[in-house]
């Protein structure tokens, strides 16, 4: 256990603290405390800066389980870095917002920090571990702790569908991941993600290659809210805003982003890959912006909008693993997507956490998040209105401000994508930068409609229910920390350029580094006109047009089929489940015995038939058998008439008595082939079950008794006679195969020498297997007792009945 | 000679069993089932006097003995449930 270890697990010791400060300190807000630690983490991370600056890493390992190769492996690399700066940086700012933001005696805010806590540890040790089983542990550790803080405030309906939603829907994704992992593992024989990276050329030829990638795309899509995935997203809002800016734009959406630039190297080689991330990134940013126009609900357009942007990243890392297939730097244009992917990752984080904390003010100082009823709040809350502009404008790729440049890096490596003369590209390629604008100008109008929805037009303090005014300090302090990152990062975007943003891209695409060399990452505010410049100008003219005649065509959204979504079929199918397999269950446990009988003789008839068919195993072989004597013959007519008879009686009595009759048969038989031990008990037993038969036809209740003839049933019959037939052929086969000679010589020759007794059978019971006889006499004790007890354990109805003891 | 006529009396022992059987089987009233099944018990001692002859072995006499008192027992037991509807009573007051 190394330090870096400890920092994973710090949150979590820390979590495990906060109950009793939150007990014992009652006057400070439990907050303060929890805040020391993701300051703490956040500083001791960057003394890693100048490791990772060096494109170095660092690996620390501690053993978990090493006899199974799993083993706690942290790792810093660029990428984990640049996450693990984005979860406790943002993690900070999250806490001290939430101070302001969460009543310190109406909330429990135990329970939401020691979830925050838990969560932020998670996330840490997703991004730092290596080893794939660790980095499964804590992916789900996250979705169990985001699914806490989702139904933070369980008493609502609306949370716990939210969260039920999102757990259904990222567990599946994690388990689909955790297949994917293991398929990755069988096939380069480890689980440390740099070993296999390792081998990436030897994978990529492997047979279970796509399946290993399609499997753990799916984790990285449900994660990060990919179409068709993303439907959890807009539900998660019903969380508290700080979980919202903290999980849902910030962190954990974006681990799923993470999983697939970490998994780059090992799968970027390949054309699925490239098509799949880059296909449903795209479609998915599309989509999501063009939903986000139609949101009435602030938080709503920010879900879809985190949506659409995280598509846009994957996108991004889909198109970006083009680079590896050209090998020289000089022209490796596809490199400037991942960089491009890597900056708009840090600026999304900045601006959406911004947006989200402005969001939250914005709710509790006015009650309520519907645009339908906020507007001409500028003059109210102008801090909170400068923060908005600076995060939306950000988000819509406006200058000067870092979602400009990062927008301006897509629009590129999406028309240079049209260029690319790889996996067919040459025909579908347009689509790319074509799909890009149409999502950057619905990016545009929801951002416009963030700023100017709210802050514009007309004050209607009548649909309030607070009257609005600005938030107090603490509560602005971390917005405006982000936007000052915003305007920072947009002025001086070479700031982060090879701090940050050139490790990680390093680290996404390894292959195409020169040894002790770096990636030439220069972000240029200005580069000419050209025709990235040019799409970025239509979409603000576009944007422009559209938003100034919303009212016209915003009517154009009801002319989709609104029972048509996913969320209808999200519910429908879980409705679908519920109900299919209740009736399914209802349709064969029908709750009479017969029924469950019947399951079990058919099978075992099938499988027996079935094994016996396949295998050719009937033998019959006579040249072992003894010969047939007469009073054979006779006792088995006996023996079968009176089964028959049991069968075909009309009264109870009668089977009865045929049963003892088929039991004295059998004593018979024993008396025949000399087992006189067997005969005597068999005779006893068979008296004394008869008198207990005959005991409960006595007890039997009147109402039940019916001696009618019993209906014949063609069923039973068919499963009886197919079980006798099928132990019929068992039993000739079993007989007719005997493969070794009995051990019964060892007994004969011992029994008197070794044991000292003449009854072999007797000997054989007490001395040489006295052990099962123990046993046996147990079963018979514990049978005894449980007669007793149910006789005279009455307990129902207060234990009035034991009225004869 | 013994081995033969111990074989006819088997034979006619099976016989009469049969006879017990079909009267157990069709018997119209339970009295008349008891019997027979007291008689087959009693059929099953010379069955496994004449097989303990047959087979040259005293080892069944004590089932001989046990199914003389089983049978005993049992047709008793019949005997006391047709009368009584019960086999064993207990005492309310105990």
């Amino acid at each position: 256990m190394s330090l870096l270890h400890w920092a994973i697990l710090a949150p979590f010791i820390m979590a495990a603290c906060v109950p009793f400060v939150r007990k014992k300190a009652t006057a400070i807000h439990t907050g303060w405390f929890v805040l020391i630690l993701p300051l703490v983490l956040f500083v001791s991370f960057l003394q890693y800066l100048p490791v990772t600056m060096k494109n170095d890493s660092i690996m620390q390992t501690a053993d978990w389980i090493p006899s199974l190769g799993i083993n706690f492996t942290a790792y810093v690399d660029g990428l984990s870095l640049l996450f693990v700066l984005l979860i406790t940086g943002i993690g900070a700012l999250v806490v001290l917002y939430s101070i302001y933001y969460l009543s310190k005696t109406k909330e429990s805010l135990q329970h939401f920090y020691v979830y925050l806590l838990m969560f932020m540890g998670a996330m840490l040790g997703v991004v730092l571990s290596d080893n794939v089983i660790t980095l499964y542990m804590f992916w789900e550790l996250t979705s169990i702790s985001s699914f806490l803080l989702i139904a933070y405030w369980f008493d609502r309906d609306r949370s716990r569908y939210g969260a039920l939603k999102s757990m259904l829907i990222t567990v599946f994704g994690g388990l689909m991941m955790l297949g994917g992992f293991l398929v990755l593992s069988i096939m380069g024989n480890t689980f440390s993600i740099r070993e296999l990276a390792a081998q990436a050329p030897e994978l990529n030829n492997h047979p279970l290659f796509l399946l290993a990638m399609i499997l753990i795309l799916f984790g990285a899509f449900t994660k990060s809210a990919q179409f068709p995935f993303y439907i959890w997203l807009p539900d998660a809002m019903e969380a508290p805003t700080p979980v919202s800016a903290y999980l849902h734009s910030a962190t954990m959406v974006k681990a799923g982003i993470y999983l697939v630039a970490r998994f780059s190297p090992i799968f970027a080689f390949s054309g699925y890959w490239f098509w799949i991330v880059g296909t449903v990134g795209l479609f998915t940013m599309v989509w999501a912006s063009f939903n986000a126009v139609k949101q009435t609900d602030l938080k709503g357009i920010l879900a879809f909008s985190t949506v659409s942007q995280l598509g846009l990243i994957m996108s991004l890392l889909g198109a970006g693993s083009a680079a590896l297939h050209f090998d020289s730097l000089d022209d490796n244009l596809y490199t400037a997507a991942v960089i491009a992917a890597v900056f708009h990752l840090i600026n999304h984080a900045t601006f959406k956490g911004s947006l989200f904390m402005v969001t939250g003010i914005i709710d509790h100082e006015t009650g309520t998040r519907d645009i339908r009823r906020l507007g001409g709040l500028m003059s109210l809350m102008p801090i909170t209105f400068t923060l908005s502009v600076i995060g939306a404008f950000s988000m819509a790729g406006l200058p000067p401000f870092n979602g400009f440049l990062s927008k301006e890096m897509f629009l590129l490596s999406m028309v240079q994508l049209a260029e690319l003369d790889l996996f067919n590209l040459e025909t579908w390629g347009l689509l790319f930068p074509v799909l890009a604008w149409i999502g950057s100008v619905f990016t545009f109008i929801y951002s416009m409609i963030i700023v100017f929805r709210v802050f514009g037009g007309k004050f209607q303090p009548e649909k309030l229910e607070k009257k609005p005014h600005e938030a107090p300090f603490g509560m602005l302090i971390s917005p405006i920390v982000l936007a000052s990152l915003v305007i920072l990062f947009g002025l001086f975007p070479n700031l982060l350029s090879y701090s940050l943003i050139q490790p990680a891209a390093a680290s996404i695409v390894p292959s195409i580094i020169p040894n002790g060399g770096q990636l030439d990452v220069h972000i240029s505010f200005w580069h000419g006109f050209t025709t990235e410049f040019m799409m970025t100008i239509g979409v603000v003219i576009i944007g422009i047009i559209l938003y100034k005649f919303l009212p016209k065509w915003i009517g154009m959204y009801d002319y989709f089929p609104g029972k048509v979504t996913l969320n209808n079929l999200y519910n429908a199918s879980l409705y679908t489940a519920e109900r299919g397999s209740h009736s399914l269950t209802k349709s064969y446990m029908t709750g009479f015995i017969r029924s469950y009988l019947v399951y079990i003789f058919a099978f075992f008839i099938t499988i027996l038939g079935f094994t016996i068919w396949v295998k050719g195993a009937f033998r019959f072989d006579s040249s072992n058998t003894a010969s047939i004597g007469f009073y054979e013959v006779g006792l088995v007519i006996v023996l079968l008439i009176a089964t028959a008879t049991i069968l075909i009686a009309k009264s109870r009595l009668t089977s009865i008595i045929s049963l003892g009759a088929v039991g004295y048969s059998v004593s018979l038989f024993f008396i025949i082939f000399r087992a006189p031990d067997l005969a005597l008990t068999q005779l006893v037993i068979e008296t004394v079950s008869t008198a207990l038969f005959l005991l409960c036809f006595y007890h039997l209740p009147k109402l039940s008794r019916h001696e009618e003839k019993r209906r014949f049933q063609i069923g039973n019959a068919v499963i009886a006679a197919g079980v006798g037939l099928i132990v019929a052929l068992i039993g000739i086969s079993a007989h007719s195969t005997k493969l070794f000679p009995s051990i019964n010589e060892y007994y004969i020759k011992n029994t008197y020498t070794k044991a000292g007794g003449e009854n072999m059978v007797n000997v054989i019971l007490v001395d040489f297997r006295g052990f099962d006889t123990l046993f046996e006499i147990a079963v018979l004790s514990v049978a005894a007792l449980g007669i007793y007890g149910l006789i005279k354990l009455r307990l129902e109805k207060g234990g009035e009945q034991n009225e004869n003891e | 000679m013994i081995d033969i006529v111990l074989k006819i009396t088997l034979v006619l022992l099976a016989i009469a069993m049969l006879g017990l059987t079909y009267r157990l089987v069709k018997g119209p009233t339970t009295p008349d089932r008891v019997i027979a099944l007291d008689a087959m018990g009693v059929n099953l001692v010379s069955i496994a006097a004449i097989l303990s002859i047959l087979l040259n072995t005293s080892n069944f006499l004590d089932i001989i003995l046990l199914i003389g008192i089983l049978a005993f027992i049992g047709t008793v037991a019949f005997a006391k449930f047709l009368e009584k509807g019960e086999i064993i009573e207990y005492d309310r007051d105990q």
